[in-house]
């Protein structure tokens, strides 16, 4: 592995090429007609255009990626996060074409892509997963299994994920309409109308166990993020550790997750999704088979490179570091700032960037490609920066938080920076006590 | 005079279907009133409605499905 073409852009591609640099590797960049000024572009050492400015013209588009790695020789391929990562097509075409593939195996990728197989895989490795159906189901068995755990259930879509294709159900009645719309939904969104029902966890926590595998049954993991704080299932704000989990609970889950990539021969990084009730039981939800865009807030207080170690694991590499040798330090606090307007409902802003001061100082990092004078274009991820705070404790963590968020001037769009500045004055956020359903409670969105 | 025509509200990818396989929101030839969705505009993975603000009968797109488009961009011409 001496060349890696990087299937993205924005942040994550100036990420991976970071992390390339440093272990020696060239870096090809691949580029839409709106991404000509794009940093990633200007970053790598070679950079290809793909196509259009449309995701579908450009960035999912296989044969045009494909054949830039061909043309520049690159040996191998990291998808980064949204776009190709979790398409185990792409994955096997890659591999089809004798590219190192920088992520978990296209088995892999297809297992957990369907959460129906996810579930059973996490219960036949003993990770407790939310009261409901084994696999997917028709609508006589999804009545009874609503009955046995109770309602409210949610009907969720086997390949949706992320937050797509749920719909809850209070009773037998509405359960019956939720089948037959979701089904003809999850049909249309998916190409796939299979359906499974879970129990409804009210406000529950949303907790993730960050795991690494080697591909042949060796695993390890990296504790948790706390990503509770969402909108719409869309997650604002990631700290780890997360606040006020009882440290059994917490290495319960963080072995759970390792159990689960062990059992399946998870390759590279990935994402052990969890609730977590009231009571402090923990479920499984999904695995998410990528690296995150919350990976840094791990890093910030582990010390490593989640990036650089999925490249060594795809080169062949063993783990540079045993179990015992995770010793999180500290707690570390990501902003996302999106390009949209917290005061008029989340709209999108896109636009140029007038003005644009980083904060700075000690345990302060910023993962961005933006710039003074670059355009953020309407057609990608709103994401424009993260902004990531270490402190030695929670408190410094946020009062760093504060302080570079006041210090973080972007103009010409608008952020949700107001929306971080405002978060960090909720007294239940500081009190770390707050669950997927407090953003909406804290009527600030 | 000049032409009437149905303009983007935001920028981003314009759709002339609500999903792949669906019909057009409306066809060249079809009348419109004020508020009638003739399209939807993909901006950040979010989805807004084109809608026309006159009423008239639809002339002809002035963009293809999926093609990129500029906030306050002419989508189509309305005729009488």
């Amino acid at each position: 592995m001496q060349k890696v073409l990087i299937a993205n852009r924005g942040e994550v591609a100036l990420r991976v090429i970071r992390a390339c640099r440093e272990l020696g590797l060239d870096t090809v960049a691949v580029y839409s007609t709106a991404d000509e000024t794009a940093r990633h572009v200007r970053v790598a050492d070679e950079a290809v255009c793909i196509g259009k400015a449309p995701a579908r013209s450009s960035y999912l588009n296989v044969d045009a990626i494909l054949d830039a790695a061909r043309r520049t020789g690159a040996d191998a391929v990291h998808p980064g996060y949204g776009f190709l990562a979790e398409n185990a097509r792409f994955a096997g075409a890659c591999q089809d074409a004798g590219l190192t593939w920088v992520g978990p195996s296209p088995r892999a990728i297809e297992q957990m892509g369907d959460k129906a197989v996810a579930r059973e895989l996490a219960r036949a490795a003993g990770v407790p997963v939310v009261p409901g159906t084994a696999g997917a189901v028709g609508l006589e068995e999804a009545l009874r299994s609503a009955q046995d755990v109770g309602y409210p259930v949610m009907v969720k879509a086997a390949a949706g994920g992320g937050g797509r294709g749920i719909r809850v159900a209070h009773d037998a009645d509405e359960l019956r309409r939720c089948v037959t719309a979701a089904g003809r939904e999850a049909q249309a969104a998916f190409g796939d109308a299979s359906l499974y029902v879970e129990k409804v966890i009210a406000r529950p926590r949303h907790i993730e166990v960050q795991v690494l595998g080697d591909g042949h049954g060796g695993a390890v993991h990296v504790y948790e993020r706390e990503c509770s704080l969402q909108r719409r299932r869309q997650k604002l704000l990631e700290e780890s550790p997360a606040p006020n989990l009882p440290p059994q609970t917490r290495e319960a889950m963080a072995t759970a997750a390792a159990r689960l990539a062990a059992a399946v021969d998870y390759a590279s990084a990935g994402t052990v999704e969890f609730i977590v009730d009231d009571s402090g039981a923990f479920f499984f939800i999904e695995m998410n088979t990528r690296i995150q865009v919350e990976h840094p807030v791990t890093e910030m207080v582990t010390g490593i490179d989640l990036v650089k170690e999925q490249l060594r694991l795809a080169a062949g590499a063993p783990f540079d570091f045993d179990q015992d040798e995770v010793q999180p330090r500290g707690w570390a606090i990501e902003f996302r700032v999106n390009a949209e307007d917290p005061d008029a409902d989340f709209l999108p802003s896109p636009g140029e960037i007038t003005a644009f001061d980083l904060p700075g100082g000690p345990g302060v990092r910023v993962d961005t490609a933006a710039y003074a004078g670059y355009k953020v274009p309407p057609f990608y991820d709103s994401l424009v920066a993260k902004l990531i705070v270490w402190g030695r404790d929670r408190a410094e963590a946020i009062a760093r938080g504060r302080s570079a968020l006041s210090e973080f001037r972007i103009e010409g769009i608008r952020t949700t920076v107001p929306f971080h500045r405002r978060i960090l004055e909720e007294p239940a956020f500081t009190a770390g006590e707050y669950h997927t359903e407090s953003v909406a409670e804290f009527a600030l969105a | 005079m000049p032409e009437k025509t149905i303009k983007s509200p935001l920028p981003g990818t314009f759709y002339r279907r609500p999903s792949p396989d669906a019909e057009p929101f409306v066809n060249e030839g079809d009348r419109v009133e004020p508020g009638h969705v003739v399209g939807l505009v993909e901006i950040m993975k979010s989805f807004h409605e084109v809608k026309s603000e006159d009423s008239g009968v639809l002339g002809r797109f002035l963009v293809d499905s999926e093609d990129a488009v500029e906030a306050g961009q002419d989508i189509a011409v309305l005729g009488d």
